[in-house]
């Protein structure tokens, strides 16, 4: 068996037993990336790596994660190696210091490879098309897409170029490219997981996020990079669960809530017929399940994309060409113009599109028709979800409408892109955990993936659920043949 | 209440954004579609409805008034596209 198509704990056992050695790992990865990866371009920034600056890491085996290289997502930043989040406006970036969660992965033995996965340019779009560096493609069809904006990590994953990554989800970043790559990915709770050193997009709804090939992998990663972090003002002083320990615990009489509003026109008729399957797999597994409403869900996307485009349009200020990045060079400029210039020439269409709806948003006149409203109508989201978590310990949902669609598709109708992230969406908007895993395929060999979200810190259950359904079913073990 | 040229125009302006005319008259057409859709917000009564701005119930979180250690000038200035000694460089701010 390759090492690079290896969990975590399959490669911590013959790391242990000293059949293999740390290098081992890495080689059979990147040996694995000049392979496929021109195919898929999971990764950014190939071409500069100079194999080997990782390997400088001394790692200690007796360390849960020593030897085990992780990938990381273009925005999340790793002291010394390029963290441009896909964009020209951040070339050449080289952050001063580590992100909190590459700092626990580190202490905790992991390598942190050089080379970055690829996303949506500042984490803006669905598709992972929006990106500087071009398309990643889907492992399973490489002539759909990989999801977004964690799409690069998702891929990685799935090609097995990667052992484990690191995304970020704001509006379903993590599940979205996790379920149409067919590998588990999860977003923790709002204040689980530190934020410091993630480049902000929309501050209020933000999470990293591992996403593995099972769902043992993902609870490994969590335990590591969960916790309350003083650099990060919003993350939560709460003691961080032993989460690999529920792993295998039965789900006999848990209440799992199936929302009828999840399942209503948009949905992919295959896709709704694997997710019914799956709600009887958990059935048979001992659950019960129990029909709820979730009535604000058709408002959710219109909420999203005022609150998180506000939110980013006063994040990307920052952009302006003095401290980092890319600047508009000319000397006949004054301050404003290269502003402006610089601004206009480096940021790509979404990113201008995103930030000028934020703006708009937030202008003199407009704050309380969108802004304002938008922030009370997340109020009845959350409260929704309120309801139905006081008698139900789970909900499940199809994590995409539809399975991956076609490079190109919906990349020139942005609002046909926001609706891809219907069902996503308000797990961020209402701080609450969800996890996406593999649950079947469609005719034409798609991957489709099954949402579990859960109240407010409660991972644990999560976890629990979807161990549960994945040791009954074969999908995590299926392979893309590239 | 919607989005036209001239609003789009003013915004970008506010955005410090520099768009070309090609890439106005594409962002007015595609985000009048988004605002329509997001309108539909205004559908709902939200008359006593409190606003989230945070999912958490925490405000102002302090900490202790300590010194500590910040990175170092140079490092900081490391990734700058233009500086002099320790200072990022920008053009001429007062005439």
């Amino acid at each position: 068996m390759e090492l690079n198509t290896l969990t975590i704990e399959v490669l911590r056992d013959k790391l242990k037993k000293k059949e293999i050695t740390a290098p081992d790992i890495l080689n059979s990865l990147y040996k694995r990336i000049k392979e496929v990866d021109k195919k898929i371009n999971a990764y950014v920034r190939v071409k500069d790596l100079k194999p080997g600056n990782d390997q400088f890491f001394t790692f200690n085996p007796q360390l849960p994660l020593g030897g085990i290289p992780v990938s990381v997502k273009d925005n999340i930043c790793t002291e010394g190696y390029n963290t441009e989040c896909c964009s020209k406006i951040l070339a050449g970036f080289k952050p001063p210091y580590d992100a909190t969660v590459i700092k626990k992965l580190k202490e905790a033995g992991a390598i942190i490879l050089e080379i970055k996965t690829n996303m949506d340019e500042f984490a803006f779009g669905s598709s992972t098309e929006n990106s500087c560096f071009g398309t990643t493609a889907n492992p399973w069809n490489i002539n759909y897409v990989a999801g977004g904006s964690s799409g690069g990590s998702a891929a990685s994953v799935a090609a097995d170029e990667a052992i484990v990554a690191l995304g970020s989800d704001t509006g379903g970043s993590i599940r979205q490219p996790a379920s149409f790559c067919g590998v588990v990915g999860l977003k923790p709770t709002y204040g689980r997981v530190s934020r410091y050193g993630l480049i902000a997009f929309a501050s209020s709804l933000d999470q990293i996020g591992p996403i593995t090939k099972d769902v043992r992998d993902c609870a490994i990663i969590m335990k590591i990079i969960s916790g309350y972090d003083p650099y990060d003002s919003t993350s939560v002083n709460l003691e961080v669960p032993d989460y690999p320990k529920v792993l295998g615990m039965d789900i006999k009489g848990i209440k799992i809530a199936v929302p009828k509003e999840y399942f209503v026109e948009g949905i992919d008729p295959e896709v709704k017929k694997i997710i019914q399957e799956a709600i009887e797999q958990l059935r048979e597994l001992g659950a019960q399940i129990k029909e709820v409403c979730l009535p604000h869900t058709e408002y959710a996307v219109a909420v999203y994309y005022i609150i998180a485009t506000a939110e980013a349009s006063s994040n990307l200020a920052r952009f302006d060409g003095v401290q980092y990045g890319f600047r508009f060079s000319n000397s006949e400029l004054n301050l404003i113009q290269m502003y402006k210039k610089t601004r206009g020439a480096g940021f790509g269409q979404e990113a201008k599109r995103r930030i000028i709806l934020g703006t708009f948003a937030l202008s003199y006149g407009y704050y309380e028709a969108y802004y304002l409203r938008a922030l009370k109508v997340r109020t009845l989201i959350k409260k929704d979800f309120d309801e139905v978590f006081k008698d139900c310990d789970c909900i499940v949902t199809p994590t995409s409408p539809t399975p991956a669609f076609k490079i190109g598709e919906k990349i020139d109708d942005p609002l046909k892109m926001y609706l891809s992230d219907i069902y996503t969406i308000s797990a961020n908007l209402a701080g609450i955990p969800a996890i996406s895993i593999p649950c079947g395929f469609t005719k034409d060999g798609l991957p489709v993936g099954l949402q579990i979200l859960a109240k407010a810190f409660n991972e644990e259950i999560l976890f629990r659920v979807a161990y549960a359904y994945e040791q009954a079913t074969p999908w995590h073990k299926m392979k893309p043949r590239l | 209440m919607g989005i036209d040229k001239e609003t789009v125009k003013y915004v970008a302006n506010l955005a410090r954004i520099e768009l070309r005319d090609e890439e106005l008259k594409r962002l007015s057409e595609q985000l009048k579609q988004i605002i329509d859709f997001i309108d539909k917000l205004k559908l709902l009564d939200i008359k006593d409805v409190e606003p989230t701005s945070h999912i958490l119930p925490m405000s102002n979180v302090l900490r202790d008034d300590q010194p500590r250690e910040s990175l170092p000038i140079s490092k900081t200035l490391e990734c700058a596209p233009a500086k002099e000694e320790n200072f990022f460089l920008v053009p001429k701010v007062i005439e």
